[in-house]
């Protein structure tokens, strides 16, 4: 058996157009997200001001500094996320473990603070029953912490694979496409934020 | 990685290697086995979508029709609909994604194999689910579309199984394609330039890339629908500010891409049979090319033409008309090139060629009456009349179910290796074209008669017992073509003729190996130097362009005949995780409607499919070799 040529499945050849399989499918994966939160915001677009008698509004309720804080912290979960990419690709597993952890804390932070700012906006009677405006604004923002949710279970899971040493220099990928997840969730904060904040009410 | 993880696993987390046998149904990651699951299930869900057609057109023979009373009716009509597009149109045209498209660009899977088992498992596990219903309580009553507040307002579960099913069908979807865009990007054999991609490829890209774009929208209109049934949210809640309209907007925006989704692929088949069987190379390939990619284009921006009986006014409702009137024009362009194509040629009028001239034929009456109702005024006659309902079945039925009928007979020797019976091809085709035109040529006029849609029983003396009748009668002649060809199917398998590799005399690289093809497809992979890369490696032209066979023995210079029998390739893996994955989800599903402990049941059984999928090895090393 030897000596016949051994041939595995998808290691044989160059792909058509030199890039991983898996890269191409995570962007065209996070093309379809574009139009997921894409319908989000619209509905959110359209409802943000039906609000039923004597509800209150989202601009009674929200803290734009306070949630300002916590868009912050996850735009530099990005930038940690950079950070770990460029350790593996330099081989250096401590500095990429570090750089994991801090920015599966930071995305943790961020929901943490979501959380807080829900129970918040409940406890003043802006719930996701409350009104349709309500309805859209849990739907698109529980939708995105769900999101970063998903992020720091797979940053979690390369942590642990890191730590069993199978996370190995060659595998920077899979770091990357976790980080391309990442980076776009961030993104699509950034556009949530601006709309559903800095919007006048 | 894997050398560290390969020799001593506990069991579960062995990777299966039986090749027969039920089990190795359950685990296989091969793209043929799957696209055969795919297409034995669609014919499955084919026949109930038949029954419950037939069961509406026996209620609708004469006036006050007794057979099901108007409860049963709405969930039979709904789940027609939903049946004819989710799990028979959508999952026939994915069997021949996942069995042709790695063939015709000469790859040995498709980009991710268990990925591609996975979508299987979604999508059956979507539809089991949605059928659940009939046993719990009542299927969806709302129609396909499920217009607002209807799906909301209905007290039963009945919608929540509508939302909730197609949300897992999505999924799979939606997993395959992804799944497929990056196999046509990436796996092409060297050589296969894009536009040297058969056409039926390239539909297959734009129709993964109308669902990646679709789906999600889809899949917010329905999140919100389950919300508002489960959670008592307001998205359609007149009361608390909802707009049931936005619904519309939601299903539109998803449904009329859709509809691409479901004729495109057709459109692919027809043009691979029609060149083969007129011994011509297709007519204006780049043009038919950019013609699909065109519809898919302009698809997206036509959706309101759904809704001009809604009210949105009349510049919106000029603007989507003059959208509709567009598409058209590539749609046109691909009819004429089909008509180039047969132009002139030596014409073999077997059973795929039947077909897919009934394709052509049959498509451009649906088209023409699809540009009837692209005029607003005239809409506004025609909108929730039976002349709807002609309209749409002479695009999907006459379009869609003729195309794939042909690509079924066209391929069905490199599928099965046997040839079928022409005789009864024949029959079955003409059965099905004189019964479809039955069914649904009356209903034009009815529809101008004034009988509207979603009616359970119409009122004597309205003038609608003659064409009515017609119509049923029409229905029952369908159900017998389809006797045929289901008798045509078990003779072929049971004592058909050897089908060779070749029996078409075709173009393209799948008849350039065995039927049916061994389980890695190509021994060798193919270098490709020319759009339909076998036919100019049989024949070349004289000095007037006439084809001349090559030398033999110079006819398949790629192939070894038998020399690379030995050639061990590893494919990979057959694999437990994807339907333990899958199988969470209809659980989920469950949980949501019923009671909450089937949630975390569901979750854990998702996640501990994927955590199986990732930490499995590579492959399986049956005698204790290593890397």
């Amino acid at each position: 058996m030897a000596a016949e040529p051994h041939v595995v499945m998808g290691h044989e050849a160059a792909t058509a157009t030199g890039l991983d399989n898996r890269k191409v499918g995570m962007w065209a994966f996070l093309g379809s997200e574009c139009l997921f939160f894409g319908a989000m915001i619209s509905t959110y677009l359209l409802y943000r001001n039906r609000i039923g008698e004597g509800q209150p509004r989202l601009g009674d309720v929200y803290d734009i500094p306070y949630t300002s804080v916590s868009a912050f912290v996850l735009l530099m979960s990005s930038v940690t996320m950079v950070l770990a990419l460029a350790a593996i690709q330099r081989g250096e597993h401590r500095k990429l473990r570090v750089w994991l952890m801090a920015t599966a804390l930071l995305g943790l932070v961020f929901v943490g603070g979501q959380a807080f700012e829900f129970t918040e906006f409940v406890r003043h009677g802006f719930t996701f029953r409350s009104s349709a405006a309500g309805s859209a604004f849990f739907m698109l923002t529980g939708f995105h912490g769900a999101h970063v949710t998903v992020g720091i279970l797979m940053l979690l899971g390369l942590f642990y694979l890191s730590v069993l040493g199978r996370l190995p220099t060659g595998d920077s990928l899979r770091v990357e496409l976790v980080g391309l997840y990442w980076h776009f969730v961030d993104i699509v904060w950034i556009v949530i934020f601006t709309i559903v904040y800095l919007f006048p009410q | 990685m894997a050398a560290v993880t390969v020799p001593t696993r506990p069991a579960p987390f062995r990777r299966p290697t039986a090749e027969h046998g039920l089990v190795s149904w359950l685990t296989t990651v091969d793209h043929k086995r799957i696209g055969i699951l795919y297409g034995v299930t669609a014919f499955a869900f084919f026949i109930i979508g038949g029954v419950e057609a037939l069961l509406i057109r026996a209620q609708l023979t004469a006036p006050n029709g007794r057979i099901l009373d108007a409860e049963t009716y709405n969930q039979v009509f709904t789940m027609h609909g939903l049946t004819m597009i989710f799990f028979v149109v959508m999952p026939l045209s994915a069997a021949f994604f996942n069995y042709m498209v790695p063939l015709l660009i000469g790859a040995r899977d498709v980009a991710f194999p268990r990925l591609n088992a996975f979508s299987y498992w979604v999508f059956l596990a979507g539809g089991l689910f949605l059928y659940s219903s009939f046993f719990l309580g009542g299927a969806p009553n709302c129609g396909w579309f499920c217009y607002e507040p209807l799906g909301v307002a209905e007290i039963g579960n009945n919608n929540s199984f509508y939302a909730l099913g197609l949300q897992i069908a999505g999924l799979g979807s939606l997993v395959a394609s992804v799944n497929f865009i990056v196999t046509i990007v990436n796996l092409r054999a060297p050589g296969m330039s894009l536009m040297r991609m058969p056409v039926f490829v390239w539909m297959t890209l734009v129709v993964s890339f109308l669902l990646l774009f679709s789906l999600p929208i889809l899949a917010i209109g329905l999140f919100q629908l389950a919300f508002d049934r489960l959670f008592a949210t307001n998205f359609f809640n007149v009361a608390a500010g909802g707009d049931p309209v936005l619904w519309q907007h939601m299903f539109w925006l998803f449904g009329h891409p859709e509809v691409y989704v479901l004729v495109l692929p057709a459109m692919g088949i027809v043009s691979e049979v029609l060149p083969v069987f007129s011994r011509k190379p297709l007519f204006g390939y780049p043009a038919i090319v950019f013609a699909g990619v065109a519809i898919a284009f302009i698809g997206f921006g036509v959706w309101a033409h759904h809704m001009f009986a809604v009210g949105l006014g009349p510049v919106a409702n000029s603007a989507f008309a003059i959208s509709t009137m567009v598409i058209a024009v590539p749609t046109g362009i691909k009819i004429f090139n089909w008509l180039g194509t047969m132009w002139g040629g030596s014409i073999r009028l077997q059973t795929p060629m039947l077909f897919s001239i009934g394709f052509v034929t049959m498509f451009v009456i649906g088209g023409l009456s699809g540009v009837t109702h692209a005029v607003v005024p005239s809409d506004y006659q025609q909108t929730d009349t039976y002349y709807i309902v002609a309209h749409f079945h002479y695009v999907l039925f006459g379009g869609a179910i003729f195309g794939l009928f042909s690509g079924i007979y066209y391929w069905w020797p490199k599928f099965t290796g046997h040839l079928y019976s022409e005789r009864l091809g024949q029959v079955h085709f003409w059965l099905m074209l004189i019964g479809f035109n039955l069914t649904f040529g009356p209903m034009h006029i009815l529809g101008l008669q004034g009988m509207p849609r979603r009616i359970y029983q119409w009122p004597p003396g309205m003038g609608w017992e003659l064409w009515n009748a017609v119509s049923t009668v029409g229905a029952f002649l369908i159900a017998a073509s389809i006797l045929v060809f289901m008798a045509n199917a078990v003779r072929s398998m049971a004592r058909g003729e050897r089908a060779e590799e070749d029996p078409w005399d075709g173009r393209t690289l799948e008849w350039s190996i065995p039927s049916p093809p061994p389980h890695y497809n190509f021994a060798e992979i193919p270098t490709v130097r020319s759009r339909d890369d076998l036919w100019h490696r049989k024949y070349a032209e004289d000095e007037s362009g006439r084809p001349v066979t090559v030398v033999a023995g110079a006819a398949h210079p790629e192939e070894g005949d038998g020399e690379h029998d030995e050639v061990h390739i590893d494919m990979p893996n057959p694999s437990y995780w994807p339907i333990v994955a899958a199988a969470g989800l209809p659980l989920i599903g469950y949980g949501l409607i019923y009671h909450w402990v089937f949630i975390p049941v569901g979750v854990l059984l998702l996640l501990a499919g994927l955590y199986g999928w990732k930490i499995e090895p590579v492959e399986e090393h049956v005698e204790g070799a290593s890397d």
